[in-house]
């Protein structure tokens, strides 16, 4: 029984291991063909889905279509054909750092935007309400957490797109309004994990503090966070996460639109969502460029995630 | 009990190979999947026979097609007659839809569009609401000097792949630059995207002093103000039904090229220009299955139109059901 225990129990634990390798092969092999095309340079293109005439036949291609156009203006064979690529003139260009750059920033406005409220959420139903109001809201919190995410897409579109236009100016989809709805959806993750990690404050401590003639504000910076603070960074990093991989929610609301924002009121595009809306008329090499910023995407989330864990949670620890 | 296993695994395959013989499968396009949703259940009540329509875009119905894994695929691109052959496809038009120019401008109605003013609105070089450009052909109108904001579709679709082409056959350098695509890294800075129709029927709507493309159906269904757009005669026509049907009866599509050809921008002093046909893709080698959707479509031609038009989607014509018919024959799948 107790060797039965132990093996369910490891190979649990290496089916994850091995999910986690099979996702990243798979992710890689789909995406090979855009990784040979287009190198590590594919990170720092801004160009999307851009044709460019192939370099060593140019002039004659040109040459070509004007002629086709002055001959026979009804030319059928317009009709580029993306499923069918053996006889392009063209080569389509794809390069990934708009949607890098855009899943960064909104992110980061995600972030900046739902660290504070939650912060304060917790605070206030860790140290200052009352045990009936606490109940309340905490339990209003953790409802908040199960609402899918299309529907914020939808409520984000339709009631607060027109409010950030009209506030802030520029466009109704923009960056700012995706990183503002992610900041809502995260708020919730952020609150209720921060408040379990404050809740286990032992009370002797806080005690010993107030007897000290410390007050509620100064338990809260000198006794509560430092003690919580590795539940705190927890929380900021599972919020992190899923601010990184929302897809559904912020392609209704970031714009979709391939260029770098100059104002955070631009419409700009993220990884998911790129992957998300292009998916189902993809094919060929575009459809190889998607799979390529899914493994940027995993890459990327692997990376902020480790580092957040390991440079937080060491000093943290120290 | 490896023998019940396999009596078991024998059997189950069995019924779910007679299940799979009773529907008849299609994937692809989804441009027109409200209409065929509808003929679907239609048809279903009329016969009992069911028929499944998966909309997964047109691409992958391609690709379904030619890895034979539906008995038939709708494409809003048609494909060419060499392809067709390679892979062993017939190809006929399925249903007509027509495509909007959807407007929110405070206070202005019957807003006129050329195709210049059409080309220059998608390539970011008109600016404003009073650029000459469209102020010429909107003489009454009182045109307000603020800056226009294109709305497209954020993701891949027919939509667009039908309005590019429109664009490609009314303008050169658009045809050069960019092309008829399914999606499209558009010019300019003005414009933004919505995710699916859903998202550009809102945007739209929501947003002052917008101009996107909209299919008929959704742009009728979200009470948007279309604009008349200027047709290859140089007359205004308004989005409706019957400039759609003179734009239908005028497209050109000829059974013996398989009716490879998108009937944007037709002739006619009455035709609707930004319309669109859409196709529907069939595996040679099962004319059984064939001749049951072709059997399908024949009664939708002649019992769905009704359905179409209150979708906003055009019938086709006697004239164009007529060849149909006769390609049918020809290829031995009636």
């Amino acid at each position: 029984m107790e060797k039965l225990f132990q093996k369910i129990s490891l190979s649990s634990a290496t089916l994850v291991l091995v999910l986690l390798l099979g996702i990243f092969t798979t992710l890689f092999i789909s995406a090979k063909p855009a990784v040979e095309a287009f190198g590590l340079q594919f990170i720092t293109d801004q160009r999307w889905n851009q044709e460019i005439p192939l370099i060593e036949s140019s002039d004659t291609v040109i040459e070509d279509s004007d002629d086709a156009i002055i001959a026979d203006e009804d030319d059928e064979d317009m009709i580029l054909d993306e499923d069918d690529e053996e006889d392009a003139a063209t080569k389509t260009v794809f390069g990934g750092l708009v949607p890098i750059i855009g899943t960064l920033l909104s992110t980061l406005i995600a972030l900046l935007f739902a660290m504070p409220i939650a912060m304060g959420i917790a605070v206030f139903l860790a140290e200052i309400a009352s045990k009936n109001i606490s109940k309340f809201v905490g339990m209003a919190i953790e409802l908040l957490a199960a609402i899918p995410s299309i529907i914020f897409g939808m409520w984000g579109l339709y009631y607060f797109a027109p409010l950030i236009a009209d506030t802030f100016g520029g466009y109704q989809v923009s960056l700012l309004t995706a990183g503002l709805v992610l900041g809502v959806m995260i708020l919730p993750f952020m609150a209720a994990v921060t408040r379990d990690s404050m809740n286990t404050t032992p009370d002797v401590l806080k005690e010993s503090a107030y007897a000290l003639g410390a007050t509620k504000f100064e338990v809260v910076k000198d006794i509560i966070f430092p003690y919580s603070k590795t539940g705190i960074i927890g929380s900021i990093i599972l919020a992190l996460g899923r601010a990184l991989g929302e897809t559904m929610a912020v392609a209704f609301l970031i714009g979709a639109v391939y260029s770098l924002p100059d104002k955070i009121t631009d419409p700009t595009i993220s990884i998911p969502v790129a992957m998300a809306v292009n998916f189902g008329e993809a094919s060929g090499l575009g459809e190889s460029a998607l799979f390529y910023l899914g493994l940027i995407l995993f890459v990327m989330s692997f990376a902020v995630i480790s580092f957040a864990k390991f440079y937080f949670l060491k000093r943290g620890n120290a | 009990m490896t023998k019940v296993i396999k009596i078991a695994l024998a059997s189950s395959l069995l019924v779910s190979g007679l299940a799979a013989n009773d529907v008849i499968k299609g994937s692809g396009a989804s441009f027109p999947y409200s209409v065929y949703q509808k003929w679907i259940k239609a048809y279903n009540k009329a016969t009992g026979i069911k028929v499944d329509y998966i909309s997964k875009g047109s691409s992958k119905g391609i690709k379904d097609a030619k890895a034979r894994q539906v008995d038939f695929a709708g494409t809003d691109k048609p494909l060419s007659p060499k392809v067709l052959k390679k892979h062993g496809l017939y190809q006929f038009p399925g249903v007509v839809g027509a495509i909007t120019m959807g407007y929110n401008l405070p206070g202005v109605k019957n807003l006129k569009l050329s195709r210049a003013a059409i080309v220059s609105i998608a390539n970011g070089s008109t600016k404003y609401w009073d650029d000459a450009l469209i102020a010429n052909t909107n003489k009454g109108l009182k045109l307000p000097h603020e800056k226009l904001t294109f709305v497209h579709r954020a993701d891949g679709s027919g939509t667009t792949f039908n309005f590019t082409y429109y664009l490609s056959k009314v303008d050169k350098t658009w045809r050069h630059k960019y092309g008829a695509k399914k999606s499209l890294n558009w010019p300019g800075n003005h414009h933004i995207g919505g995710n699916k129709n859903t998202g550009v029927a809102s945007l739209i709507k929501q947003t002052p002093f917008a101009v996107g493309y909209i299919d008929y159906a959704d742009a009728q269904k979200n009470g948007i103000v279309m604009a008349s757009v200027e047709n290859r005669a140089g007359n205004y026509i308004k989005p409706e039904l019957k400039a759609f049907q003179a734009a239908a009866a005028k497209a050109d599509l000829n059974p013996k090229k398989d009716f490879y050809s998108v009937i944007a921008d037709p002739k006619g002093a009455n035709s609707y220009p930004i319309v669109a046909a859409t196709f529907i893709l069939l595996p040679k080698e099962n004319p059984a299955m064939d001749k049951k959707v072709t059997a399908f479509y024949d009664w939708s031609y002649k019992n769905g139109q009704e359905i179409a038009k209150s979708l906003g989607f055009v019938p086709l014509p006697k004239s164009l059901t007529d060849k149909i018919h006769t390609y049918w024959e020809a290829k031995g799948i009636q």
